[in-house]
């Protein structure tokens, strides 16, 4: 059992150690070992196009989890409230969100984008003329439907957590004459913080990670998976491993501040707060 | 008059989120169908009509339903059976100090990038990684990358995570008393295994498998880095008619039959699995 447990984390991390050895390659070619160098990391940092995808991508992703979690976290809490055929309804939409396959959203969403791209367009050039501004695929587009892909999740998250609440904290603030917007504030908000925190994290990190998305609504604007796949059709070199290794270093080190900082304060808090 | 400022107040909250799923998901939807009835337009795109051509012509690009509908289901499996030994070590074997690191060290793996992951697969299982390693001693002409097999691997690698959690907590919530009540009772390992551990974790198992069967059903990466051009899945088709060749319509109708098989599938799947165990509530989410 011992060793079964050893080989699966030899599986996980293999292919991880393969990508930060091979960045310290010398040589330009992969599995191809010529000694030691860190050229390929001073390379990938003076890369435009590298440097502009991971911009993009960080940018994305940072927008996705602000508007995602608080559009969400809203929406959860809007939810609670509701009852019936709307509530069921808004349930399904969760649920057709979630199930429904990343490569069917782009599909969706680029048709979306598209068609009203095509209606809006020829107006505004009707409306202003040769200066008119053309709407087009972008950053706002990736940021559009990554935000509609982490919704459901947020949503979920955020719902289980308020599921969990003690209701009679919140009459109690409302007995105490509490405004429903300072009841919010110092009561529920605090509670569920780490649904909120956990929602953001994750949409961020969807975000960062996702491909398939945005292939298809990216237009000409690269996000660092798109900037790594089309690397890898043309031939890798170690720069992206370089870049690779940048990225989960940066994570990790997230991590350990995180887990640092959350240790701190639950050593001064009595009551640890685990669940999310 | 509060009644209505309450329901004011509720519709403003959850407006906006309901705004980006109309408008980006339902709709958008409603027009895949739509689309999946029309023809190519001259220049590539949508043009409108009424024909069931597309769907008729589904079996052109057989050989991608084929794969898909064999490795999803058969990769989700082989995840699950990779993923309970491991979560059960860490569950009920592992003590709590060592518990959270091992954990912790399996999420990290997702932090670094998804398709370099799979790229490096490409390179060990390429003709410079293991095949050339098993050439030096003595079996040669063994191709690994490019087949079922590379691709099979690939997904139990990639979703290996989201199947290992799920089982994780169920078992996580298990009462190791119980355990140690069926061997009281004269159980042997296996009939524990098989009368008291499996059937109490079987809500993470339906869970994470739910899971990983949706996100396999769609993939796209695994297949076009680890298949090559030989093994394909339909959202490598979808990726090609919508981006390359530009046959929006039979796209639509690829995508739109694809999404009634993972229904239909996840339907019955659920009826099988949770609807008789009454686990309904604790298997969704």
């Amino acid at each position: 059992m011992r060793w079964y447990v050893v080989a699966i984390y030899v599986f996980l991390y293999l292919p991880i150690a393969l990508i930060v050895v091979f960045s310290f390659n010398a040589g330009r070619y992969a599995m191809d070992w010529q000694g030691f160098s860190t050229e390929w990391y001073f390379k990938a940092f003076a890369n435009p196009f590298a440097m502009k995808a991971l911009r993009t991508s960080l940018v994305v992703a940072l927008w996705t989890a602000v508007l995602a979690t608080m559009l969400g976290t809203l929406a959860a809490l809007g939810l609670e409230r509701m009852q019936g055929w709307p509530r069921r309804a808004f349930d399904a939409l969760i649920y057709v969100a979630i199930m429904v396959p990343g490569v069917v959203i782009g599909i969706a969403t680029l048709i979306a984008f598209v068609t009203v791209f095509d209606a809006v367009n020829p107006f505004l050039a009707g409306l202003f003329g040769d200066a008119a501004p053309q709407l087009a695929m972008g950053l706002p587009t990736i940021i559009g439907a990554h935000v509609l892909f982490n919704l459901a999740v947020v949503i979920l998250i955020v719902r289980a957590r308020f599921a969990g609440l003690d209701r009679s904290l919140i009459e109690a603030s409302e007995d105490l004459y509490a405004t429903p917007f300072g009841t919010f504030r110092q009561v529920v908000l605090p509670m569920i913080f780490p649904a909120i925190l956990a929602s953001f994290l994750l949409s961020f990190t969807f975000s960062f990670e996702d491909f398939i998305i945005a292939f298809f609504v990216s237009g000409p604007d690269s996000t660092l998976p798109i900037y790594i796949f089309s690397s890898i059709r043309r031939g890798i070199t170690p720069e992206v491993n370089a870049i690779g290794t940048v990225v989960l270093a940066a994570s990790l080190s997230l991590l350990v501040i995180a887990q640092f900082l959350l240790r701190d304060r639950n050593a001064r808090r009595p009551a640890p707060d685990k669940a999310a | 008059m509060r009644q209505g400022r309450r329901t004011g107040t509720t519709a403003l909250l959850v407006g906006p989120a309901a705004a980006f799923f109309l408008l980006l998901l339902v709709l958008p939807l409603a027009v895949v169908v739509i689309y999946s009835f029309g023809e190519r337009g001259a220049a590539g795109g949508y043009s409108p009509a009424f024909t069931f051509d597309n769907y008729l012509s589904l079996a052109t690009r057989g050989q991608a339903f084929l794969n898909t509908l064999l490795l999803a289901p058969l990769g989700t499996l082989l995840c699950a059976l990779v993923a309970f030994p491991l979560a059960y070590f860490l569950a009920v074997k592992t003590s709590p100090r060592w518990r959270t690191m091992l954990l912790v060290l399996i999420i990290v793996p997702f932090w670094a990038s998804q398709l370099l992951r799979i790229y490096a697969w490409l390179l060990i299982l390429g003709n410079r990684g293991i095949p050339s390693l098993l050439d030096l001693l003595g079996m040669d002409g063994v191709r690994l990358i490019n087949t079922r097999f590379a691709v099979l691997l690939g997904m139990v690698y990639g979703y290996l995570p989201l199947m290992v959690f799920p089982i994780y907590v169920s078992l996580e919530k298990l009462d190791k008393r119980l355990l140690e009540a069926s061997a009281d009772l004269g159980a042997g390992a296996w009939g524990t295994f098989r009368q008291v551990t499996l059937p109490m974790s079987i809500a993470g198992v339906a869970t994470g498998s739910l899971l990983v069967f949706i996100l396999l059903m769609g993939e796209f990466i695994i297949p076009a880095l680890l298949g090559g051009g030989k093994v394909f899945f339909i959202g490598n088709a979808l990726v090609d008619l919508f981006l390359q060749s530009r046959n929006w319509p039979f796209g639509a109708a690829i995508a739109v039959s694809m999404v009634a098989i993972m229904l239909a599938t996840i339907a019955l799947y659920m009826r099988f699995m949770l609807g008789r165990s009454g686990l309904r509530q604790q298997a969704l989410v």
